[in-house]
């Protein structure tokens, strides 16, 4: 049974429409990234899903249940890590974790436990009684994940949570992701950094103008695309010569020089991992010396582009 | 409710942390209300000349005003009745007239009091009551009554003791108003427009909780939503009542603010402070942003301020004193006069419902309006 299961949420700003029926499921351990550029309704999807903004229209069910802004029981699912740092500035990363673990109806003692754990887990054990308002942005980034852990949700929701973050607590906040993911929480993700996606999340999903465009895995998302891989070949001599070669080696389905570059050849093959040994054995018998090789895969911007014609970033 | 009483105690752990409330709740009324003392009624310096006259009763005539007049503390006619003493008073020739019963023993004593001298009457009833009550209260009554006036207090007291005879005194006499001292009058005055800087801290808090991100994951957590209300709200009550206690201990100590009956002064501070919380609550949600939410209550406290006579006494001009009657200062003023004057916590008890009908009316308009206050749309961007 999936832990979360959304279904045709809506959401209208006026004449404009945020979100537009937007559907998916995730299950249990799974990590599922929503990607889209600034503005593609992210955040508003989430804040749907979470119920602290009412839907237009849609349902949205967390652990089996229809989970609605009342409903205290699935919202105890959710563990929610919003967008804009939600702390409070003038007291401590203790306070703030106290405060919350309150709000949840935590026990003293599962308290202690917890707040102790996620200060621990996001690197703040050893400032955790200084002001919030002397913690650099990525300190004050990780405690606003931590409050989202605290009460072990079975549904982690993090809406960008790595924007402005140095490079440090980004890979901190991707590899707790990760574990999270691995201790069987679902976690719904979201980005507009396609690296992200592509390194965290099972599958994806791509947002854009408030629609679901394509979901799938990343290789599924780049199949869609009808795109290949690139197998780049860099060879002594003059790459012409090699060109035929690669032409005729098995599995390829289209060979093309590389303008400018010097020796270049890029083979095109479905699945350049599965290609691989024998188009080096093609180019051994062929007797072209090849100094380098080098795989590229399409990758999630290719697909951006090819779904909407505009760039992921711009 | 326990989600109500964490948000409660986090916001006065925060709001202790920053210093708002202290300043706005203490610092800046006490010092007020010390700078209009001192300016306003600052007669304190000279000697106290009250104008008085009687009508009948010899005993308390010559145990308790000749003295005084003889001493320059007063100047003092003897008049052939009642109605030749309103009129002086009503011309103002005299500041309070003392109606004594025919035999100075039994019956009714009654002070006429004119409105403009509230130092003189406040002295005269002072005098009465010391009279007409038994001895040892009598003693500290007029002890207090002249204190700070450069009277000799305790010979005062000593004259007033000299005839004991029990004689209820009338305080119903129409023309008689009730006043409070100015250090009182200013430090209450304050108190109360103070405590609309005090409560919209509070009441803005929904505010200040959107604008710093957090409104949503309160609402994302599993608590019912009126306890994020619930726990401002209660916020602003619990802050006020205890502001309001302080600045009435400390003005009690620094000022020689005197306060009456603590039953009835408690009743008091606590139905004015949730008519006043229910006041800035209205008005705060009609606003956007914190920063309208107190500059808007800013307006209004003046405004009632002004109307309601707790920035300077306005009783006696034009419409003004009708207007009075819609603020919660008028009431709560006029509630401390009648403490001030004696009375007892049943004195205050139509003060008391008034500013509790302001504040049942005033909060169901806020407890409608609190969906609005929650909505976090123009929060997210
Ligand atoms: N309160 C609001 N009122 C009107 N339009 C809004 C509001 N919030 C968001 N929008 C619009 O909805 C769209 C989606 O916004 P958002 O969900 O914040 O995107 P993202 O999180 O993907 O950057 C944007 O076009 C944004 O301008
Ligand atoms: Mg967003």
């Amino acid at each position: 049974m999936p832990v979360l299961e959304v279904d045709n949420i809506t959401k209208l700003y006026g004449e404009s429409v945020a979100v537009d029926t937007l559907s998916f499921t995730i299950d249990q351990g799974e990590t599922y990234g929503l990607l889209g550029p600034n503005g593609a309704g992210k955040t508003t999807a989430i804040s749907m899903i979470v119920g602290v903004l009412d839907r237009d229209a849609g349902q949205v069910r967390v652990g089996g249940r229809p989970h609605s802004p009342a409903d205290r029981r699935s919202k105890a699912l959710i563990g929610y890590v919003p967008q804009d740092l939600a702390l409070y500035h003038d007291i401590s990363a203790r306070e703030n974790l106290r405060f919350f673990t309150k709000l949840y109806g935590m026990s003293r003692a599962a308290a202690a436990r917890e707040i102790e754990r996620v200060l621990e887990a996001v690197g703040l054990a050893d400032r955790a009684d200084d002001a919030v308002r002397t913690y650099s942005g990525g300190m004050a980034r990780r405690l606003n994940i931590a409050i989202g852990l605290l009460h072990r949700p079975k549904l982690l929701i993090l809406d960008e949570p790595t924007v402005g973050v140095d490079p440090q607590s980004r890979n901190a906040i991707l590899a707790s992701v990760r574990e999270l993911a691995g201790e069987g929480v679902a976690i719904l993700y979201t980005t507009h950094y396609m690296e992200e996606a592509e390194r965290l999340c099972d599958r994806i999903g791509i947002l854009d103008g408030g629609r679901l465009r394509a979901e799938g895995t990343r290789r599924e998302l780049v199949g869609l695309v009808g795109e290949h891989d690139q197998v780049v070949f860099k060879v002594e001599g003059d790459p012409a010569h090699a060109v035929p070669v690669l032409e005729a080696a098995p599995g390829v389905g289209r060979v093309q020089r590389v303008e400018g570059e010097d020796g270049e050849v890029v083979a095109f093959v479905a699945d350049a991992r599965a290609a691989m040994t024998e188009l080096m054995a093609a180019v051994a018998a062929g007797g072209v010396a090849v100094r380098s090789v080098e795989v590229r895969e399409p990758d999630l911007e290719a697909v951006f582009l090819h779904l909407t014609g505009r760039a992921l970033r711009d | 409710m326990r989600a109500a009483l964490t948000i409660l105690l986090k916001d006065l752990r925060q709001q202790f942390r920053d210093t708002t409330l202290l300043t706005f709740g203490l610092a800046l009324p006490l010092g007020l209300a010390f700078l209009l003392t001192l300016t306003l009624g600052g007669n304190e310096k000279q000697q106290f000349i009250g104008r008085y006259a009687v009508a009948g009763g010899a005993a308390f005539t010559e145990q308790v005003l000749r003295p005084m007049a003889e001493r320059g503390y007063i100047t003092l006619r003897e008049l052939p009745g009642w109605d030749a003493g309103a009129a002086l008073v009503d011309k103002g020739e005299v500041d309070a007239v003392f109606v004594v019963p025919p035999d100075g023993r039994t019956g009714t004593l009654e002070v006429i009091g004119n409105v403009d001298a509230a130092i003189a009457v406040d002295v005269a009833r002072g005098l009465a009551q010391s009279y007409a009550t038994e001895l040892r209260t009598t003693g500290l009554a007029v002890a207090v009554a002249m204190q700070g006036r450069d009277a000799d207090a305790g010979e005062l007291a000593r004259l007033a003791q000299a005839a004991p005879t029990p004689v209820a005194l009338d305080t119903s006499t129409p023309v008689l108003r009730k006043q409070l001292d100015p250090a009182t009058y200013h430090a209450a005055g304050m108190a109360v427009f103070f405590l609309f800087f005090g409560a919209v801290v509070s009441a803005a808090g929904i505010f200040a909780e959107r604008a710093g991100g957090t409104l949503v994951r309160l609402i994302a957590a599993p608590i019912p939503r009126w306890s994020i209300v619930a726990g401002k709200s209660v916020g602003g009550v619990v802050t006020g009542i205890v502001t309001m206690t302080v600045l009435i201990a400390t003005s009690g100590l620094l000022l020689g603010a005197r306060w009456g009956d603590p039953l009835g002064v408690a009743a008091l501070v606590a139905a004015t402070v949730l008519a006043v919380c229910g006041i800035t609550t209205v008005v705060a949600s009609f606003a956007r942003t914190a920063e309208q939410a107190s500059n808007w209550v800013s307006i209004v406290a003046t405004v009632l301020g002004v109307f309601g006579g707790a920035l300077f006494p306005i009783a006696q001009v034009g419409l003004l004193p009708y207007l009075g009657y819609v603020t919660p200062h008028r009431w709560f003023l006029s509630g401390l006069a009648e403490l001030a004057g004696g009375g007892t916590a049943s004195a205050v008890v139509s003060p008391v419902l008034v500013l509790l009908a302001i504040a049942v009316v005033t909060g169901g308009v806020a407890v409608h309006r609190s969906g609005r206050m929650l909505r976090v749309t123009g929060g997210v961007a």
